[in-house]
C-alpha cells in the first residue's frame, strides 16, 4: 500500500481534531475560542483527509450538497435564536428573553451557546464548500485553445 | 411578541432569514415565488414604518436589548424609512418581474443561487439604511456588495465579460469598503464610539487631523459605492454585462443607498460645524456633481448598447443628486432625496423595458430596437414614457425632481447651476430621443440577425414594469407624498447637522 504512513498518521489524527474544535467551540463562551475558529478546525480535519485519500474520497463522506444544508441551517440556527427570542418577548438576540428572571443571565449562555453552534456550522461548510471548488475546478485552458 | 415593538426590525430579518431557505428549495418556480413573497412582505412592514415613523417621530430599536451607545442600535427617521420604502418597493416589483427573464440569461442550475443572493442583496440595502451605527453601515454594506458581486457574474451565461465586469467591481468596491472602514476607525480612535448619533455628540468641536483623514476616508469610500464621477469606473460594465432583472434591481436601489449613506454621514455625523462638511460641498460634490452631470450624459450620446447608455446616464443622474445635496439647504436636500426615490422609479423602468427587449431579441444593442413600435408596442411606450420622466418632461417624476432642484439652485444663489441642469437634460433628450426614434421611425430590420419574428413580451413581465411605469405618472402628479415627505426628512436632517432651517 502506497504512502501507508500518512494514510495512517491522517486516520489517527482525524478524530483528535475534530474533538479539539468541539472543545474550541464550548469554550467559547467564557474564554478564548468559538465558532468561527471551530468551524475551521472542523473543516482542517476534512481537508487533511482529502489530501490524503483524495476529494472523490472526501465527497463520498461528506457530499457538497449535505454541505449546502448544513450552511443553511448554521444560518438559521443564529437567526432563528434571535426570532425566538422576539417570540419570547425581548428583542431580537435578546438572550435574556430566553431564561426570563434569571439572577445571573443563564440565558445570555444558552443563547451564545445556540449562535455559536451555528457559526461554526456555517464556518466549517463554506470553509469545506470553499476548498471542494478550489481543488475540484477544472484546469485552465491551455493557451493554445484560445 | 409585540409586533409592534419588534417592526423596526423585520425589514432586515425577514430577508435574510428567507435568503438560506431559498437554497434548499428545488429548481423551477419555487425559488422565485417564495423570493417575490418574501420582498412583497418586507415592502408591506417598510410602508408600516413608513406610517409608524411619520406619526410618532424617530423609532429606536436596541439589538439585543443593549443600550446605545455600546450596542447597536436601529434608528429609523423619516429619511430612511422613505429609502427603506424606495427599496424594499423596487425589491418586490423587480422580484415579480424577474422569473421569465431570469430563465433564459441565468444558467438554470443557479436559479435558487440567484434568488438566494438577491434576497442577501435587499437585506443589505435594508440595513444599510435602517442602522444607526457606523460600522454595522460597513458590515451591510460588504454583504449588498458580496452578493451584488455574485449577482453581476451571473451573467456570464450570456456575455462573458459580466465576469471581468464583476471582478472590476470586486476590486473597486472593496477598495471603497475599506476606505470606509478606515474612516470610521479614526473616528472610532478620536471618539470611542460607534454609534451614529453618539458620534456626532462628540464630534463637535473636534476638529484634528485624524478626525479630518477619517472624514476624507469615508466621502471617498461612498465615493466609490455611489460612483460619484469620477470614481463611476465600475458601473458602466456591471450595469450592461449583468443579467437584465439584476441590472434593473441594483441601478435603482444600490446607488441611491450608497446616496442615503453620504447624507447621513454629513448630516447627522459630522454636521457643519465640522468645516470640513462645508468645504466638501463647494469643492468637491458641487464641481464633481456638474462634472458628472455632463461629462457622463456627453458620453451615454455615444453608446451603442442601450444598457451602458442607461448605465452612464445613471452616472449623470447621480450628480444630480450631489448636487442637491451640496447646496446646503433644506430645499437642496429635498431636491436630492426626491431625486433618490424618482430617480429609482425612472431607471427601474427603463431597465425592465430594456430586460423585455433583451428577452424576445437576446440583444441590448440599439440596432437590436429597430422598429420596435410594431413588434412590441407596449414595451416601446413604457420605454419611452420613463425615458421622458428621466429628461424631465411635465407630468411625470422627473420634471418634479428636476423642479425642485432649480428651485434649490436659485434659492442657493447657484442661478448658474439651474441653467446647467436644464442645459444637462437637453443631453439627456438627445439619447433617449436615439433609441426612441429607432423604436419608432425606423422598420423592423428585414436582414441580419434581429430579423426574426418577434411577439410582445410575457404578461408576467409587462405587469411590474407597467406598475414602475404607472408610479412614474402617478408620482408626478401627485407630488404631495413624495415631495412634502422628503421636505419633511430634509428639515429633520438639517436640524440635527445644526444648519440653517
Amino acid at each position: 500500500m502506497e504512502r501507508a504512513i500518512l494514510r495512517v498518521t491522517t486516520k489517527i489524527f482525524f478524530a483528535p481534531i475534530i474533538l479539539y474544535a468541539l472543545y474550541v467551540q464550548f469554550h467559547g463562551d467564557y474564554g478564548p475560542g468559538g465558532g468561527f475558529q471551530a468551524g475551521i478546525i472542523f473543516a482542517v480535519a476534512f481537508i487533511l483527509h482529502a489530501f490524503c485519500f483524495g476529494l472523490e474520497e472526501t465527497k463520498k463522506a461528506l457530499p457538497q450538497r449535505a454541505l449546502i444544508v448544513a450552511m443553511v441551517i448554521g444560518l438559521l440556527f443564529y437567526a432563528g435564536t434571535g426570532v425566538a427570542t422576539m417570540l419570547l418577548g425581548g428583542n431580537l438576540l435578546g438572550y435574556d428573553a430566553i431564561v426570563p428572571g434569571s439572577t445571573h443571565h443563564a440565558g445570555q449562555h444558552y443563547g451564545i451557546l445556540l449562535v455559536e453552534w451555528g457559526v461554526g456550522v456555517t464556518v466549517a461548510s463554506t470553509m469545506l464548500t470553499i476548498f471542494y471548488h478550489f481543488t475540484g475546478r477544472e484546469p485552465d485552458i491551455d493557451q493554445e485553445d484560445w | 411578541m409585540n409586533l409592534a415593538a419588534q417592526l423596526p426590525v423585520l425589514p432586515v430579518i425577514i430577508p435574510l432569514v428567507a435568503a438560506p431557505i431559498t437554497l434548499l428549495l428545488p429548481q423551477g418556480r419555487a425559488p422565485h415565488l417564495w423570493a417575490t413573497l418574501i420582498s412583497w412582505l418586507t415592502f408591506a412592514v417598510s410602508i408600516a414604518l413608513v406610517s409608524m415613523v411619520s406619526d410618532a417621530g424617530v423609532i429606536s430599536y436596541h439589538l439585543g436589548d443593549w443600550a446605545p451607545p455600546l450596542g447597536i442600535e436601529y434608528r429609523i427617521d423619516l429619511a430612511n424609512a422613505l429609502v427603506l420604502a424606495l427599496v424594499s418597493g423596487i425589491a418586490s416589483v423587480v422580484f415579480a418581474f424577474a422569473y421569465r427573464s431570469v430563465r433564459v440569461e441565468v444558467d438554470p442550475r443557479q436559479s435558487t443561487f440567484f434568488y438566494c443572493a438577491m434576497l442577501i442583496c435587499l437585506t443589505g440595502l435594508m440595513g444599510v439604511t435602517i442602522t444607526g451605527d457606523a460600522f454595522n453601515v460597513f458590515v451591510f454594506l460588504e454583504i449588498s456588495s458580496l452578493s451584488t458581486y455574485a449577482l453581476i457574474a451571473m451573467g456570464a451565461n450570456r456575455d462573458r465579460r459580466a465576469l471581468t465586469a464583476s471582478f472590476n467591481y470586486l476590486v473597486m468596491g472593496t477598495i471603497g469598503a475599506t476606505f470606509f472602514v478606515i474612516g470610521i476607525g479614526l473616528l472610532y480612535q478620536a471618539t470611542g464610539t460607534l454609534n451614529m448619533a453618539d458620534l456626532h455628540d462628540r464630534l463637535v468641536g473636534q476638529s484634528n487631523r485624524m478626525v479630518e483623514a477619517g472624514f476624507a476616508f469615508i466621502v471617498v469610500g461612498i465615493g466609490l459605492k455611489l460612483a460619484m464621477f469620477p470614481l463611476h469606473l465600475w458601473l458602466p460594465n456591471a450595469y450592461t454585462y449583468a443579467p437584465s432583472a439584476v441590472s434593473a434591481f441594483i441601478a435603482a436601489t444600490a446607488t441611491k443607498v450608497a446616496v442615503y449613506v453620504l447624507i447621513r454621514f454629513f448630516y447627522s455625523v459630522f454636521g457643519f460645524d465640522f468645516a470640513f462638511v462645508g468645504h466638501a460641498f463647494t469643492y468637491v460634490l458641487l464641481p464633481l456633481g456638474l462634472a458628472g452631470m455632463f461629462i457622463a450624459s456627453l458620453v451615454a450620446l455615444f453608446q451603442d448598447d442601450v444598457k451602458r447608455m442607461l448605465a452612464y446616464s445613471s452616472v449623470a443622474q447621480i450628480g444630480y443628486m450631489l448636487l442637491g445635496l451640496s447646496f446646503a439647504t433644506v430645499e437642496g436636500l429635498t431636491a436630492s432625496l426626491v431625486h433618490v426615490l424618482n430617480h429609482a422609479l425612472m431607471k427601474g423602468a427603463l431597465f425592465m423595458a430594456v430586460a423585455c427587449v433583451v428577452f424576445r431579441t437576446g440583444s441590448h444593442s440599439i440596432q437590436a430596437f429597430a422598429g420596435l413600435a410594431k413588434r412590441m408596442p407596449v414595451t416601446t411606450w413604457a420605454f419611452i414614457l420613463s425615458g421622458l420622466s428621466l429628461i424631465g418632461v411635465p407630468l411625470t417624476v422627473g420634471f418634479i425632481s428636476k423642479w425642485y432642484l432649480l428651485t434649490a439652485a436659485f434659492a442657493a444663489g447657484h442661478g448658474y447651476a439651474a441653467f446647467l441642469i436644464v442645459a444637462s437634460s437637453l443631453i439627456a433628450l438627445v439619447y433617449i430621443g436615439r433609441v426612441a426614434e429607432m423604436m419608432l421611425l425606423r422598420d423592423p430590420p428585414s436582414e441580419g440577425p434581429y430579423a426574426i419574428p418577434i411577439k410582445e413580451a410575457p404578461l408576467s413581465m409587462l405587469i411590474p414594469m407597467w406598475v414602475l411605469v404607472a408610479a412614474n405618472i402617478y408620482f408626478g402628479v401627485r407630488t404631495e407624498f413624495t415631495g412634502d415627505f422628503a421636505a419633511r426628512a430634509a428639515e429633520a436632517l438639517m436640524l440635527a447637522a445644526g444648519g440653517a432651517p
